[in-house]
């Protein structure tokens, strides 16, 4: 006579190990293709950092080149998170909370619409429309504001600037700040919405002392999402920013990112060149790893408080 | 610090549906009133109109009059803001906010209402709603710890405590001991025999040995059938909703035949 406890359970264990491989199998494929991509960064920039500095572009050896660039990086992805936070942050409690269920239906569809135009687009738009709209104001900037370095003056005639570059990123990355941040807020549970509520909290009250510290988790990581975007993003900055020297002036031609620096430069690029921008491009895989791991460690700092236990 | 309610005529709707129909209820100041009933009957549905809780709900509204002290809480121009931090509310399951420590978790609905706040006098306010909701003496020590990390019954005495932190003039509770032990809901229970001193109390339970442990009056609601809106059926001192019934469905009932 067979024994049904023993048979009975091998089918089973099949499926479990088949998955489990398969689980572990995709674990790995993601380590796989990061050390790779790693790995040929790391390569193909070693001769720059070998390199003669004399024989670098700008002629002063590579951190030279490429620090004024970094820089230019961070600015346009602040100057996009700085618009886009607080936007796709009050977009997402609209649609979550004060919008009519209908209305928050629409524009939720909205939202995601945005996040499908590519950035070609979006670069397009940026140059053919909102540059030539920004020059007056840059304008009245330039001599009103002029005396903050930022503002500083002649403004550019043709609005191709950072400030441009960076409102096009922020119109870029709302959505995704705008749709995660919706999917947290709407995952707070009724309960510590009612007992708020119920112990006589404005809708606003509410907001802040259930909806913001249940998401704050999740807010910080999708911001975190929208600035990897910001800072990798490469067409919208290559087609609206007339690039060239750092300068602190926004207003101004002038300023660079990383990734449009490479994107304009590799068709023709070939020998050491070619390397300088692989080794551009480590530089800015390590700032996006660097911000996610800040994200990260944001997050894990309040864990005693985030409701999980 | 404590009122009565009177409840004229109130239906209750979700939508077109009518959930309650037609209740008239006289709530003593100073009491512990228990609703007891069989699910569905519209007893929480009830008991979250008397702070306006229910309108939280899309769609959900009430016609008639819940009267605080002679003051209609639907009335025109009164805002469901003020009425519910009055009205305290203690829900099924307990929830303190989890991203706040113990402390000030009792001390939310006072900020609400009193922004500026000496730290002596909060940590005054603190000691006597903890030690209010019988919980100071297990807190004490870790006032700035998350009260999520509390036990539930702990967790449930700490919403009592951040109840009745804002001096209110009812407190509410709905089914407070149903995700209890049998231990912590006894400390509830005892709770609610000292609550009764300084508020009035309203419970809702589906244990009709509660209701008879800790109520004054008892309310017994029920329903013809899925879809009937809920009524109240009877409404008299305990002693006598569970001795001698005057309605042959609040016997059935309290003699465990049905629900």
């Amino acid at each position: 006579m067979s024994n049904t406890l023993t048979e009975g359970g091998a089918k089973g264990r099949a499926g479990d190990k088949v998955f489990s491989g398969l689980t572990l199998f995709a674990g790995c494929l993601i380590l796989v293709v990061l050390f790779a991509v790693a790995a040929f960064l790391i390569l193909q920039a070693m001769p720059t950092f070998a390199a003669d500095p004399a024989k670098i572009t700008g002629g002063e050896g590579f951190w030279v080149y490429i620090w004024p660039i970094v820089i230019g990086t961070l600015i346009a992805a602040v100057i996009a998170l700085l618009i886009a936070t607080p936007v796709g942050i009050g977009v997402a409690l609209f649609i979550s909370h004060f919008a009519p269920r209908k209305m928050a239906q629409g524009l939720g569809y909205v939202v995601d619409l945005l996040a499908a135009i590519p950035s070609v687009v979006y670069g397009a738009w940026g140059i053919a429309v909102l540059a030539p709209a920004l020059v007056p104001v840059y304008g009245w900037l330039a001599e009103n504001a002029g005396w903050i370095p930022i503002f500083q003056g002649p403004a550019s005639q043709t609005g191709k600037t950072m400030l441009t570059a960076g409102i096009v990123l922020s119109v870029m990355i709302l959505p995704i700040i705008t749709s995660l941040s919706r999917e947290i807020f709407l995952q707070t549970p009724k309960l510590h919405e009612e007992a708020a509520l119920a112990m006589g909290a404005t809708r606003w009250e509410m907001i802040r002392m259930a909806v913001f510290p249940f998401a704050r988790a999740g807010v910080i990581s999708a911001v975190m999402l929208g600035l990897g975007r910001a800072l990798g993003e490469t067409m919208a900055v290559a087609l609206v920013l007339s690039s060239g020297a750092l300068i602190p002036s926004l207003i101004k031609s002038g300023n660079q990112t990383i990734a449009a620096e490479i994107a304009l430069n590799f068709p023709e690029a070939f020998g050491l060149r070619l390397s300088e921008l692989i080794a551009a491009g480590l530089i800015l895989f390590v700032i996006t790893l660097a911000v996610n791991m800040i994200a990260r460690w944001i997050i894990s700092r309040h864990k005693e408080f985030s409701g999980a236990n | 610090m404590s009122k009565r309610i009177d409840v004229n005529d109130l239906n209750v709707y979700y939508g077109n549906f009518l959930a309650v129909e037609g209740v008239n209820i006289n709530i003593e100041p100073k009491s512990v009133t228990a609703f007891i009933g069989p699910s569905g009957c519209g007893k929480s549905t009830f008991l979250r109109t008397l702070n306006r809780m229910h309108e939280v709900l899309p769609g959900a509204r009430v016609e008639g009059e819940v009267l605080l002290d002679g003051e209609n809480l639907y009335g025109q121009g009164v805002d469901p803001v003020t009425v519910r931090s009055q009205i305290g509310m203690v829900f099924q399951r307990p929830n303190p906010f989890p991203t706040m420590s113990i402390r000030d978790n009792v001390l939310a609905g006072v900020k609400l209402n009193n922004k500026r706040m000496s730290k002596s006098d909060a940590d005054a306010l603190v000691e006597k709603s903890l030690t209010g909701a019988n919980l100071w003496n297990e807190v004490k020590d870790r006032l700035d710890k998350p009260g999520s990390g509390l036990s539930g019954g702990q967790q449930q005495r700490l919403c009592i405590a951040r109840a009745i932190a804002v001096k209110p003039e009812v407190i509410l509770m709905d089914e407070p001991c149903s995700a209890l032990d049998p231990i912590s809901t006894l400390a509830i229970e005892d709770l609610i025999e000292e609550l009764k001193n300084e508020y009035t109390v309203v419970i809702v339970t589906h244990n009709m040995q509660q209701a008879a442990r800790v109520s004054d009056k008892t309310a017994f609601f029920n329903i013809a059938g899925t879809g009937k809106p809920g009524k109240l059926i009877e409404y008299n001192e305990t002693g006598l909703i569970f001795s001698n019934p005057q309605e042959k469905a609040t016997e059935d009932y309290v003699s465990g035949r049905f629900g």
